[in-house]
């Protein structure tokens, strides 16, 4: 764990801490109810709805995310989390519904917008561009690349003071998160846990104020699980906003602020992670699966 | 066997006017397939609109051959917008399907009788380059020694102009892909889901490659019309692409200098085959193929040709150029 003054040398790009802090704070006072309204919300969606042809994946009435908290998204497998995060990052085509980040409309903006605007993703499996190397992966990421345009990439001179800005933070990024000495490294030869990390590392290089991370404990050895859950508290702790996807329930329990349960597209339970731990709809909805997934078994009734 | 024939002769073809049409479409299509992974199997087409746009202007508008070579590398860049803006959004293969069809369907409009006022049909477009041997500075003469023989002082200027012309783009490539443009470039070409989070406008990125690979085909043409005095339809059908990626697999798809070193083995080898079997067959040694009569050679040197490839790939499947390591890891 790096020292906290160190942490402090890289600023995220999150709200500020005392607004982050007393947004937190104010969960407390929020009912757990389905579609509760927030004190301080970053994200307000109304009335999401995602249909695959007749197959409606994601159906949330209303959905806000509170300022500086860790929210878990938790529900069975195909209750339609991935797909939220598809739509409320414009990966997928919305059905319909509007909603903010930061009090603008970014429904219908393009994936590349809703990052550009804080709002950054990380996927189920792993998207490690992985012959690149590591650093270079971490620089891709910076957003405002003078470079990144046709005619100044030609000019060195223009983008070259920048680069050295953005390899300095990539650098102090990759420490924090224990790659340091996998820089140079193409990013296909870290292991899975290893792809997690950057995929974290890279997603703080778009200095985001939301980061949206799906199952970014799935198939990470358990060492490595605890370094990854501390580093999401210590984001939060320095004004993120931290949404995540995840099937353990002792993680969820561990870390959330706030959870929220979908099941087949909607949100049957939100609220304090104690109390969805006992909400019956929620441990309905996890042992209906179950037994569906009985039924299917080799020894089961089809 | 007359080793320095066979040699003279690859080396004649490696450095020679096909050889530098075939580096500067493949240096193109690096950029779409090396660089960006867009699957474009249709450079054809942006040889052919060069070509013709050259031509063209030229033969029917009475244009010089400076404006005959802008208008090509023009309809090289509008043929890439075009074929982007319907194909780029969706899935990699349609942008294979598109424009492996675009460059049929070029061929056959243009050899067909209704474009013949513009296009001359079937018979192509002769009588071209007569200003650009005008601007030639070498002094008559026939040029090289020992093996390394280059021709006539036209010949000479040509080959000058078409490595000048290798070099620049080259020069171009390299500058842009060491850039953080190429970076992003290279990021579509591993995942474009993950770039696009990244927040980078994918589509337009791809629209940029696109374009200038397209361009640096149509420069292609522009200098095939040159140096084969003219152009004709049937010379613009499929191979010339499956040839184009031939020669970047061969040397290196992603590095800079692969389509070129790609280029010059594959003609060397392909000229040279040529020599060693009508020599072989002379000494009475391919009795098998002399049965099947002349154009039997040509098959063989193709299929001698496809087992060298074959070789290359089992031995060095990252091109001549690639990095194992880097390879090994997939796309
Ligand atoms: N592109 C698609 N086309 C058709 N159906 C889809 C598509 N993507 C998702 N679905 C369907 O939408 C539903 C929700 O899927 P989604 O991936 O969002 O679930 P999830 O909650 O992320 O599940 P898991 O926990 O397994 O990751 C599922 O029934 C799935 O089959
Ligand atoms: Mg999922």
């Amino acid at each position: 764990m790096p020292a906290p003054d160190e942490r402090a040398a890289i600023p995220l790009g999150g709200d500020d801490l005392a607004v982050a802090q007393r947004a937190r704070a104010q969960l407390a006072e929020v009912a757990p109810e389905p579609g509760v309204p927030k004190p301080d919300p970053l994200l307000r969606a109304e009335g999401i709805r995602k249909a695959f042809g007749g197959l409606v994946a994601v159906d949330t009435r209303h959905l806000e995310v509170q300022r500086g908290t860790i929210p878990a998204l938790i529900g069975p497998n195909g209750a339609g989390k991935t797909t939220l995060f598809n739509v409320l990052t414009g990966f997928d085509r919305r059905s319909e519904g509007r909603w903010e980040f930061g009090g603008q409309d970014v429904s219908q903006a393009a994936p590349h917008r809703v990052a550009q605007r804080g709002m950054v993703r990380t996927f189920q499996l792993t998207k490690a561009l992985t012959r690149m190397t590591v650093l270079e992966n971490m620089r891709l990421a910076a957003t405002g690349q003078r470079g990144e345009r046709f005619l100044p990439a030609l000019l060195p001179r223009t983008w070259r003071a920048q680069e050295r800005e953005h390899t300095e933070r990539a650098l102090a990024l990759l420490e924090r998160f224990g790659l340091a000495d996998k820089a140079d490294d193409f990013a296909g030869e870290l292991s899975g846990g290893q792809r997690k990390l950057l995929e974290m590392a890279r997603a703080l290089m778009v200095r985001p104020r939301m980061i949206m991370l799906d199952e970014p404990m799935a198939g990470v050895n358990p060492a490595l699980t605890q370094s990854l859950l501390e580093h999401i508290t210590d984001l939060r702790d320095e004004g993120l906003t931290v949404v995540f996807v995840e099937h353990d329930m002792d993680v969820v329990m561990g870390i959330s602020d706030w959870v929220v349960c979908l099941a087949e597209g909607q949100v049957i339970a939100e609220g304090p992670p104690e109390v969805i731990g006992d909400d019956q709809a929620v441990i309905d909805a996890y042992l209906g699966t179950r037994q569906d997934l009985d039924d299917l078994g080799p020894g089961g009734a089809r | 066997m007359d080793l320095i024939e066979v040699l003279s002769f690859a080396f004649r073809s490696a450095v020679g006017p096909l050889a530098i049409t075939f580096a500067l479409a493949a240096i193109g299509l690096n950029i779409h397939y090396g660089y960006t992974g867009l699957l474009n199997i249709g450079q054809v087409a942006f040889v052919m609109v060069g070509a013709y746009g050259l031509a063209i202007t030229v033969d029917v508008f009475g244009g010089s051959h400076l404006v005959g070579a802008l208008v090509g590398l023009g309809l090289a860049v509008l043929l890439a917008v075009l074929l982007a803006v319907p194909t780029l959004r969706l899935r990699a293969d349609y942008l294979a399907i598109t424009t492996i069809s675009v460059g049929e369907v070029l061929r056959l409009a243009t050899r067909s009788s209704q474009a013949a006022p513009l296009t001359r049909g079937a018979d192509g477009i002769a009588g071209l380059g007569g200003p650009f041997y005008a601007l030639n500075p070498i002094p008559p003469g026939d040029y090289g020694f020992w093996i390394f023989q280059l021709g006539s002082e036209r010949r000479v200027w040509l080959i000058l102009v078409g490595w000048a012309l290798i070099a620049l783009m080259c020069l171009l490539v390299w500058a842009l892909m060491r850039s953080p443009w190429g970076r992003v470039l290279r990021a579509i070409r591993e995942d474009e889901e993950a770039a696009r989070s990244l927040g980078k406008n994918v589509f337009s990125y791809k629209m940029q490659a696109l374009v200038l690979g397209g361009a640096i085909g149509g420069l292609a043409g522009v200098y095939y019309a040159i140096q084969a005095a003219g152009v004709a339809p049937d010379t613009f059908d499929p191979r010339i692409t499956f040839y184009a990626y031939v020669i970047l697999i061969l040397g290196g798809p992603g590095r800079v200098l692969g389509p070129v070193l790609g280029a010059l083995i594959f003609y060397a080898l392909f000229q040279g085959a040529d020599v060693v079997l009508r020599q072989a067959s002379a000494q009475g040694w391919l009795p098998l193929v002399d049965w099947f009569g002349s154009q039997a050679i040509g098959a063989t040197r193709l299929a001698l040709v496809g087992l060298v490839l074959m070789l290359l790939m089992i031995f060095r499947p990252q091109g001549i150029l690639g990095d194992r390591r880097e390879m090994s890891l997939g796309a």
